[in-house]
Order: structure tokens, then sequence, then C-alpha cells
């Protein structure tokens, strides 16, 4: 018996319920697609530090192992008020940018070479792979020797810190732009230089972009702990003076400082990715 | 312009894929290549547009493209081939661009070329945003724009669904009674190869080789109406590939 029969009343369907009673099917769908809850995550934090701060006020929480955020907000006013925010801050934009910049600009540059040239590949992967997972803080005593205990050696971690990240995602990227779109290219005639400018580049665009994810994150770790290695000024600095004083109220805020640093960076970045690829969904 | 192929003759590593080809496309001739899967057809059209080179034979061209012809051997692919960073008018400029065409010869081109394929209201739409069957307009705007001797059109419409099939080998008629452009045109569907192809080559299965060259009198304009001609001609070409194809299908693969 086919649909259009039974549409068409040809055939009459059988009525339901005469022996058995009829039921709805049972519902089986649904689930596994996270909906937007926006008022969740400012109560999470709210409640967070409510708590926080009355277990502190009531001795719950001791005052030794935890300042209350009272405290912290009172020290990072007072970085604010002697005026010392800004030259922590500034120190540490300054090392990040330098060392940020110049480290995915050089690992883009690479990225594309390994990727664009076999020769570039057979020479520079292997030592890429090489030198990618060691921790990168591991050189600094090296950095120190090489380009002095001053910004040098703290850019120069940075630096390479991003670069190798950086490296692996631009070669990922270009490795994995449609063959198809490129042969495409090849057939219209166009040349070496377009298929790599408008075809090769924008389709390695979105890997890099989320290699800056990555990178940017990197370069924040090893901003800090650069900056705890002899250096007067910076966020860095400024948390390890903290600790050694037991000024937990500062250490907390010093913190505070990189963890919304780290967010202002992730939203810039997405920012940028809705920016350059817009002609994604 | 003419293009001849000449005893080409292919293989990939131990797999012979084709074996002694030869064939020529005439000036305003729809040539269709079918065959049973894996039989080389695809790997025939990149040779005969100079993307891959053959081991054995050779690929000719004698007489000179039309004149203002900026890509002569232009490809239409199955996977229609845009860039997705583009919006429609930006993906057809993409070819033009490299000619020094970026100004107002480049707009002429584009709005006319999106005219001709019924774009016009979608210049600035991302790829995304459109249906198959408009993304396979977009790619054939794309090769109109460059003025091509020969189109090279790899399963253009499989990745179609059949009722938007219809509509674009409607459009595809209509284009060559406009334009009378010469094509090489690989598919595996029948249908399509009577309907569009002024000849059929039927490849055997690998090592692709000619089995036989059906010639199709019949004016393509007519044939959306006579069907029932076509549909014997479809038949006869089913019955000489049936065997090869069952057999192609028993087979192992191992390119994906």
């Amino acid at each position: 018996m086919t649909h259009e029969a039974v549409e068409r009343g040809i055939v009459a369907a059988p009525s339901p319920g005469r022996d058995a009673p009829a039921r709805p099917v049972p519902f089986r769908g649904g689930g596994f697609r996270p909906r937007p809850l926006p008022f969740v995550p400012p109560l999470v934090f709210f409640v967070l530090l409510a708590g926080w701060e009355l277990g502190s006020r009531y001795g719950i929480i001791s005052n030794i192992a935890l300042p209350a955020p009272s405290q912290a907000v009172a020290a990072f006013l007072d970085l604010v008020r002697t005026g010392m925010l800004w030259t922590h801050l500034g120190a540490s934009l300054h090392r990040l940018v330098i060392g940020w910049t110049l480290g995915t600009a050089l690992g883009i540059a690479v990225g594309l070479s390994i990727g664009l040239f076999s020769l570039a590949r057979a020479g520079l992967m292997p030592l890429v792979s090489a030198i990618f997972p060691v921790p990168k803080i591991a050189l600094l005593p090296l950095f120190v020797v090489w380009f002095g205990i001053g910004e040098g050696s703290k850019v120069a971690t940075i630096l390479f810190g991003t670069f190798f990240p950086t490296v692996i995602a631009t070669v990922g990227g270009v490795d994995n732009v449609d063959r198809n779109l490129i042969r495409m290219g090849q057939s219209f005639g166009l040349t070496w230089l377009s298929i790599v400018r408008k075809i090769i580049i924008p389709g390695a665009l979105p890997a890099i972009l989320s290699g800056f994810r990555i990178s940017i994150s990197i370069a924040i770790v090893l901003l800090v702990a650069a900056e705890m290695i002899g250096a007067q000024y910076g966020i860095g600095a400024y948390i390890l003076m903290a600790g050694s004083l037991f000024a937990t109220d500062q250490l907390i805020a010093g913190v505070a400082i990189l963890s919304v640093l780290g967010l202002a960076i992730a939203w810039a970045i997405g920012r940028a990715e809705r920016y350059f690829l817009n002609w994604r969904v | 312009m003419r293009l001849t192929v000449e005893n080409v003759g292919h293989r990939y590593g131990a797999t012979e894929v084709l074996r002694d080809i030869s064939l020529s496309i005439g000036e305003g001739e729809i040539v269709c290549v079918v065959g049973p899967s894996g039989c080389g057809k695809s790997t025939l059209l990149r040779f005969i547009g100079g993307l891959e080179q053959p081991q054995h034979g050779r690929v000719l061209v004698t007489g000179e493209p039309p004149p203002g012809s900026l890509n002569p051997l232009t490809y239409i692919f199955q996977d229609f081939a845009l860039l997705p960073w583009r919006t429609v008018e930006g993906n057809v400029s993409l070819v033009l661009e490299d000619h020094g065409l970026r100004t107002d010869r480049a707009r002429q081109i584009i709005d006319q070329v999106l005219a001709r394929t019924k774009l016009s209201d979608f210049r600035k739409a991302w790829p995304r945003q459109l249906s198959g069957g408009m993304k396979q307009r977009v790619a054939i705007a794309r090769a109109l724009a460059v003025r091509p001797a020969v189109m090279l059109m790899d399963e253009p419409l499989s990745s179609l669904d059949s009722q938007t099939r219809e509509l674009l080998i409607d459009d595809l008629v209509e284009l060559w009674t406009r334009e009378r452009f010469s094509a090489c045109y690989v598919t595996h569907n029948l249908a399509e190869a009577v309907r569009l192809g002024h000849k059929i080559l039927v490849l055997s299965r690998r090592p692709g080789q000619v089995r036989e060259v059906v010639e199709i009198e019949i004016p393509l304009s007519e044939r959306a109406e006579r069907t029932l001609e076509l549909e014997r001609l479809q038949r006869r070409v089913w019955l000489s590939m049936r065997e090869e194809a069952r057999q192609a299908e028993m087979e192992l693969s191992d390119d994906a």
C-alpha cells in the first residue's frame, strides 16, 4: 500500500484503536545541543566572589592563605593611584608586542616557505620539529648569555616561543588548502604569485589565526616567566615581588591583570577572525 | 580551433589507467566521454587541458583560438572550485585580474557573463549562500569570462540533484545554441551524454580504451522533444558498456 493511495483515500487506512489503544510515539530526539544561557556566567562569578568575600570576613578562609577580593581590589587601586600600574603594564605590553609580532611574522614567513618549497620543507621541517617541543623557558639562561639580562633576552624568549607554533600552524594551513582550488587556478593560467596570494594564503588564514590563539597564550606564559628572572618592572616582576613579601593581595591583583589581559587579547583575535573570515558562516 | 588526442596512454605506478586513446574535438562540437568508474575519464581530461602530461602519445591543437580568448582551454569542475572567500563577482574577477583586466573592461565582462548565466542579482553573494546549481552557474560564468575555445567539463552536473541537473542541461543547450562552443564533456551519466553530445566516446574499464564511438545526428535543440530516439541511443550505449561496468564494479581500488 503506497502513501499516495492512502492519501487519496483509495485504500482505507486501518482505523486505530479498535482492539489496542492508540498512544503517541515516544520522543527520543533532542539534546546534545548547547543553548546559550546568558545569565549564568555573571552569576557564577558573583556567587564565587561573594562566597570568597564572606568566607574571608568571617574567618573561614585564613587571610594568610588567601586575601579577600576586596583587599585585592584595594591593592589594584593602590597600583592605579601610584601610577605603577602603567609602568608595569607598559613594560610587559612592550615586550609582549615586540616578541609576539616578530615571532609570528617570522613564523608565518618560514611556515609559508616550508609549505611552498620542497627544499625549505626538507631542510627546515626536521629542525622545527626538533626544537618545537623544547620548553623555551629552559633556553632563557642561554638567551641571557646571548642577549643580556635586559630586554633582549625577554623578547627573544617570547619570540622563540611564538615562532614555532606559528610555523606549525601555517604549514598545516597551507597543506590543507584544497588542491582542487590550486588546480583551478592553474587551469585558468593564474601566475604562481597570484595562486599564492589569492588562493593559498586566504585558504591557510583560518589555521594561521587559530595558531594566533595558541601563540598568544604561550607568549603570556613566557612573558611572566622571563620577567620573574631579573626584571625591574612588568606584571611578572610585580607578582614575584608580591610573592616574596607575602603580599598575597598584590599577588591576586597581578594574576587578575594577567587574566584580563588574556581575555582582551582573545577578544581582539575573535574580532580579527570575524573581520578576515567573514566569508565563513 | 581543433583538439586532437593521439594514442595517449598512461600508468600510475603499476596501474595502467589509459591505453592508446585517440579522439578529436572539432569546432563547435561537444564530445562526451563515458565509461565505468575508474576508467581514467578524468585523467584524460586533465591531459587534454595540460594539467597533467601523458606518458605516451600527445595532445595537439590546430588553428588559432578565437580573437580575444584569454584562456583557450577552460575547465568546469565537478566540485565547482569556487573560492569561498570571494563573492560571486570576485570569483569571476579572479580569472581576469592576471590579464590586467581590473577596471571598466573587467566590470563589463563580469556584468555580461553574470547576465548570461542569470546571476546578476547574486553578484555580492558568498558561495556558501548558493545552492549547488547556482554554484555551477557561477563556475560556468567564470569559464565564459575568459572566452574559451574549448570547454573541458569534468562531470559538471554529477554533484547536483536530478531536477537541478535537468535545468542546467537546458541552460547548457541554450548556451551552446548561442555560442557554439566546443567541449569535451566527461560524465558517467548516459542520459546527459545523449542529450549534449554530438559524439559519444565509450571507454572500457581500466585500462581505459576506446570501445565505441557513437555519433548522434539529432540537433541539440530538438533533443528535449525526441525522447524516444534518445532512449534508444542511451540503451545502445548502455548495452555496449554494461558488462564492463559490472566488472569494474567488482574491482578493488587502491586510489580513493
